[in-house]
């Protein structure tokens, strides 16, 4: 037998559980209640919450991390795993999350920020980090801090696809754009993205991130949904829009459905039939600029 | 040689490029139609309880039993390993597996996340003999029964890699850490089945 010891909080083990997401939908929950109703319908994780954006948005306030009895409660209900937001830069709160035992932190802009100049260290931590990026520069950098994860951010809250759409694509088009340079331009590639060579170099050669790339923000249709996933998302978070909507468990399914048959416009139709109403929704450009969460985080 | 890979949900694009690199022809399987054309499955890491939910909604379960029964060649890594046992301790109310290996496999046994680990193993049935086993929320074989062999074990003894005739399950994912011989004795079984 070899004598090595089992090793914890590997990058491999880190961004390993976020490959076994892929293709899957992660769904906000603020209760054990809909938890259930989450991991039902086929939900790859759930985010505990106490507010989904949508409530954060209308009624204002700072937004924190959740009560630990509602996350313990959450994690007890489910089997499959529990994510759970800290704010920016709130590496005490992470601390705690992890201590709690969820499976990923996600480092949110949905929360009020508890630092405006840093993020959290993530290479301390056992327990993996994803964070929401609005273009390869942001995700690099957060990826840097040690992020396992990265989801482009939209515009949570809103039911407005329209933020998520255009950070996926910009992701992906400023990716395309390392592949055409030489190396040397690779330098000032670094530098204009703010972000170390090493993993700029490393995007360059592999025409991808270094970990799974999901999209959030305004996903409210099994549509949106596979739309993210045609437009090169690994999987989606899914917030405000299935709790938000008339008839939750069958919305949510529904997304699932459209997320792993997402080339299939047919399986697409059909899980968009009897859907009842979608969140109402806010359009992003009717949203005056303090209010836009992406904003938050650089 | 054709492999089709599950492609429900997990990490099915991995074990895709290993079937491509050691030269097989590679496809996600989806459909009951896909089934049909191929010489050995892949059922990859990734949520076993959203694999069975989808695999029952869109009429893949009843066939990836019958292709199991037919001796069709399966290699299912972590949730995959699930989905082959024929007894799921742990799982959700109502979660079902194709079966196929006699054994009964605990989901999620090391804990939360932060528990997720690396370890090297013995698997003395592959060239070398040392394996380096990425194990993620991962599921450990409680017990084996009669028709199944073990293949590696963790220094505590519990079993994490077993066979049965023309299945192979394993708790971690070889196709993460760029080592392909377990798939390799997995395609061995494929083309052993395919020249009859």
């Amino acid at each position: 037998m070899s004598d090595s010891t089992p090793t914890t909080g590997s990058s491999l083990v880190k961004r390993g559980l976020a490959d076994m997401l892929k293709g899957g939908v992660i769904m906000d929950v603020v209760n054990v209640e809909q938890a259930k109703i989450a991991e039902d319908a086929g939900a790859t994780a759930v985010m505990a919450l106490e507010r989904v954006p949508a409530d954060i948005r209308a009624q204002g306030g700072v937004a924190r991390m959740s009560d630990p009895d509602m996350i313990d409660e959450i994690i007890k209900a489910v089997n499959i795993p529990v994510m759970a937001k800290a704010r920016i830069g709130h590496f005490v709160e992470a601390q705690i999350l992890q201590t709690l035992g969820v499976d990923y932190i996600d480092e949110s802009e949905v929360l009020s920020p508890a630092d405006y100049v840093n993020h959290i260290d993530k290479w301390k931590f056992t327990v993996p980090f994803v964070c929401g990026a609005t273009n390869l520069g942001e995700a690099l950098r957060r990826i840097t801090e040690g992020a396992a994860m990265i989801r482009s951010k939209g515009e949570a809250g809103t039911g407005d696809v329209s933020e998520a759409t255009k950070h996926i694509r910009t992701i992906n088009r400023e990716i395309a754009a390392l592949r055409y340079l030489s190396p040397d331009e690779l330098y000032v590639a670094a530098k204009d993205l703010q972000a170390p060579y090493d993993v700029v170099k490393e995007v360059a050669e592999t025409g991808k991130l270094p970990v799974v790339l999901f999209t959030a923000g305004g996903v409210a249709t099994p549509a949106d949904a596979a739309l993210m996933m045609q437009l090169g998302a690994d999987g989606v978070f899914v917030g405000s829009g299935i709790f938000k909507s008339g008839n939750p468990a069958q919305r949510a399914a529904a997304i699932v459905k459209a997320t792993t048959f997402y080339d299939d416009a047919q399986v697409v139709a059909d899980a968009s039939r009897g859907l009842g109403e979608a969140m109402v929704g806010i359009n992003v450009s009717d949203l005056a600029a303090p209010h836009r969460l992406a904003e938050r985080g650089w | 040689m054709r492999i089709g890979v599950l492609g429900l949900q997990g990490d099915f694009r991995e074990h895709l490029a290993v079937m491509s690199t050691l030269g097989a022809e590679a496809i996600t399987v989806r459909r009951e139609a896909e089934l049909a054309s191929i010489d050995g499955l892949i059922i990859p890491g990734g949520e076993s309880s959203v694999m069975d939910k989808l695999s029952r909604t869109f009429g893949l379960a009843e066939p990836l039993k019958a292709a199991v029964a037919s001796g069709l060649p399966v290699y299912g890594t972590c949730a995959g390993l699930i989905m082959l046992a024929d007894t799921i301790l742990d799982g959700m109310a109502g979660q079902q597996t194709i079966g196929g290996l006699d054994v009964s496999v605990r989901r999620n046994a090391f804990g939360s996340q932060r528990d997720s680990f690396e370890e090297d193993l013995d698997v003395p049935v592959l060239d070398g003999g040392q394996v380096h086993a990425v194990f993620i929320r991962a599921p450990v074989v409680e017990s084996v029964g009669p028709s199944a062999t073990p293949l590696g074990t963790l220094r505590d003894g519990r079993v994490v890699a077993v066979e049965q005739g023309n299945l192979l399950g394993t708790s971690f994912h070889p196709e993460m850490t760029h080592d392909y011989r377990f798939h390799e004795y997995f395609l061995a079984k494929a083309r052993a089945r395919a020249a009859g």
